[in-house]
């Protein structure tokens, strides 16, 4: 149980079983069972108080789990003292040591371990996160950016099986962070550790990540590729955290062998069967917004299409590479149409009269109960 | 590295500097009553006390100016022993005072954040002596040490003090007393810096495979050094020129006498003005070299 003198060879994989804590007052985290394969860019997400900083935590040992197991490499260390784990962690606030100097910042960790040449190792990680020549500086006469490089460094640098990264972005600029983003992913290309990265920032977890994990009031709403995520969301808190979208609630007409049709303000709207988590009863189905058409006037009838309206536009504006509409309709609500901006697209002004039409392939159906949806909207 | 620090922007620190200027002269009228009081009650005072120590007895008694060097070399050689005592003591008390104040501070200031009455509560333990006069706690223990005392015939019992033997009078109630006296100077600079001590610090030190003592030793007491700093000082200085716990009165006897007591009985009963004020000079020389020394050793600049 000692900390082991050798560098992992590779990413280890996390297994999290029956993983609940609860504190004094409230629960954190609600049996969740998670698994990241080695050498993966996983990513927790999540708005703030939904219990990622804590799972974290606990597979950094800062926590101990109320119940449940956490195996990290097929080992289980869920007793174990954090510095007895193969586990390094990016902090939120950093937390280099102010008495130090930035490379005895990041040498601090290979010195615990005795480690042969930790300074030459510590100089080689500053070097990857382009700050050796800032080594003899105090982490305090840094700035944000650097800080949060150094605290990479500092963890990087011991190879763990495991790297965990609290949400280590969260402090910095838009520009310096996409920066960081592309850091990050390149050094978890060139070592090939297992990252697990938490944050609340949708658009991060997505461009970083291999895999996402949406979390949700201690548990994990949906798991899979961004693509996926985004494309196909089971619940509605899924399809509003990660962009925006278009729900309906209504109930289902009929069903063929592949679709379903949903009744909505008076329309049909047809969802294929294997989009859709539930086929029968009151469901709620959605559609993203940039997959929406403006019509100006009432399009015929094509079976490959859905068509919601008329409505009402009643806001517009313009954000650069897009105009969102929203546009009322009696009977369903607003919806919002995201339309590029391009020279020979229609262009509509407050009070038209349009409709909209998407490909029926482009839908896709929840599993929440109706009133699940509406109180979450 | 302050400095480097500070000297890195030499242009805006030179615009800084002229606007000060012109204020000068407020600034000075503002700390008038400061440097008044300072020479008042300082710099008189000491000049006058390095003219006492060269003053020359005449065989009338009276004491008359002259360059006495002699009063030096005479009573460095007369009280060497004292004095090498009173550092000897001082620096066993600032030790065992620590000691005793770095866990109690940690536990008041990092263990106790949870229940802040429980904080506030040993807080106020530890500054209560400070309402009964200092003079009073000492002769308490020297009544609780005395010879028909309950300590004495208890360790008399346990034949661990033989038949003979006492504890006041000797060195270890002296050092015992100055130990005693100073933990509340020790404690509380210490409990102020543990109680900022973030410990996200010592969350990442762990993290970062430092078990417990490791982190203890590499992180918790560097971040806590201008604690330990300041506390030393404070039970350090006084300690080395105490007279009270090394007095006959109190907990002292013929064997433990400090320099403090050597410096009152020349000024005070023996009316030896020269030796007296040469041993003062003689002892606040000597402080302020170890202090030095100590402070920049420590290298508490930095951190301050």
């Amino acid at each position: 149980m000692t900390p082991q003198n050798s560098f992992a060879d590779s990413g280890a994989d996390l297994e999290l079983t029956g993983i609940s804590k609860r504190f004094p007052g409230f629960t954190a985290i609600e049996n969740l069972d998670l698994t990241i394969p080695a050498g993966s860019f996983f990513a927790l997400l999540g708005p703030s108080g939904c219990g990622k900083t804590t799972t974290l935590r606990l597979v950094a040992g800062l926590e101990e789990p109320t119940t449940g197991q956490i195996l990290i490499g097929g080992k289980d260390l869920t007793r174990t003292k954090p510095y007895q784990r193969p586990v390094n962690t990016v902090f939120q606030s950093y937390a280099l040591f102010p008495h130090m100097t930035v490379l005895d910042n990041v040498a601090f960790g290979l010195k615990r371990r005795r480690m042969s040449d930790p300074i030459g190792k510590a100089h080689e990680a500053l070097r990857l996160v382009e700050l050796d020549h800032l080594a003899g500086r105090k982490p305090q006469q840094l700035s944000g950016g650097q800080q949060q490089r150094v605290a990479l460094a500092r963890a990087v640098v011991n190879r763990p099986a495991l790297l965990l990264l609290d949400e280590p972005l969260g402090a910095l600029d838009l520009k310096l962070r996409r920066q960081m983003q592309l850091e990050l992913k390149t050094i978890q290309n060139e070592v090939g550790l297992t990252f697990v990265h938490v944050t609340h920032d949708q658009e991060e977890a997505m461009t970083m990540a291999d895999t996402v994990a949406v979390m949700n009031k201690g548990r994990i709403e949906q798991m899979g590729a961004p693509e996926d995520l985004y494309e196909l969301p089971h619940t509605a808190f899924v399809a509003n955290f990660l962009g925006q979208s278009n729900l309906f609630t209504g109930p289902v007409s009929s069903s063929t062998s592949n679709s379903i049709s949903v009744e909505v303000g008076g329309r049909r709207i047809v969802v294929p069967k294997d989009r859709a988590q539930v086929h029968d009863g009151t469901v709620t189905i959605g559609v993203r917004p940039e997959k929406l058409t403006l019509l100006t006037a009432a399009p015929a009838n094509d079976s490959g299409e859905n068509v919601i309206g008329p409505g009402r536009v009643i806001d517009v504006s313009f954000s650069g590479v897009s105009t969102q509409y929203v546009v009322a309709v009696p009977g369903v609500g607003d919806i919002i149409v995201f339309a590029q901006n391009m020279v020979f697209g229609p262009v509509v002004e407050v009070g038209a009269e349009v409709w909209m039409s998407w490909t029926v392939d482009h839908g896709f159906g929840l599993s929440d109960s109706p009133e699940l949806v509406s109180a979450g909207a | 590295m302050a400095i480097t620090a500070f000297g890195a922007g030499g242009g805006p620190a030179a615009a800084v500097d002229a606007a000060p200027k012109r204020r000068s002269w407020v600034a000075l009228f503002l700390l008038l009553p400061g440097i008044l009081y300072l020479v008042l009650f300082f710099i008189v005072p000491l000049v006058s006390l390095i003219i006492t120590s060269l003053e020359t007895q005449s065989p009338d008694g009276a004491f008359a100016y002259g360059f006495q060097w002699q009063n030096y070399v005479d009573s460095v050689g007369t009280f060497g022993t004292q004095i090498w005592r009173s550092f000897f003591f001082a620096i066993l008390a600032t030790v065992i005072a620590l000691l005793f104040s770095y866990p109690l501070a940690y536990f008041i200031g990092v263990k106790a954040r949870r229940w802040p009455l429980l904080q506030s509560f040993m807080l106020i333990l530890v500054v209560a002596p400070f309402f009964i006069s200092f003079l009073l706690r000492t002769l308490a223990w020297k009544t609780i040490l005395s010879d028909d005392g309950p300590v004495v015939s208890a360790l008399k019992g346990l034949s661990l003090l033989g038949p003979q033997a006492h504890i006041t009078g000797e060195p270890i109630a002296v050092v015992f007393g100055l130990t005693y006296n100073f933990i509340p100077f020790m404690c509380l600079p210490i409990y102020t810096t543990l109680e900022r001590l973030d410990i996200r610090y010592l969350e990442a030190s762990s993290d970062l495979y430092a078990g417990g003592w490791a982190t203890f030793r590499k992180v918790t007491i560097p971040l806590s050094l201008p604690g330990i700093v300041s506390g030393t000082l404070l039970t350090f200085i006084p300690a080395a020129g105490d007279y009270v716990n090394a007095s006959q009165d109190f907990l002292g006897g013929t064997s433990s006498t400090m320099i403090g007591n050597v410096i009152q009985s020349n000024f005070l009963v023996q009316e030896n003005y020269p030796v007296a004020a040469a041993l003062s000079i003689v002892l606040m020389f000597v402080i302020l070299v170890v202090v030095s020394v100590y402070v920049k050793r420590s290298g508490t600049d930095d951190l301050l």
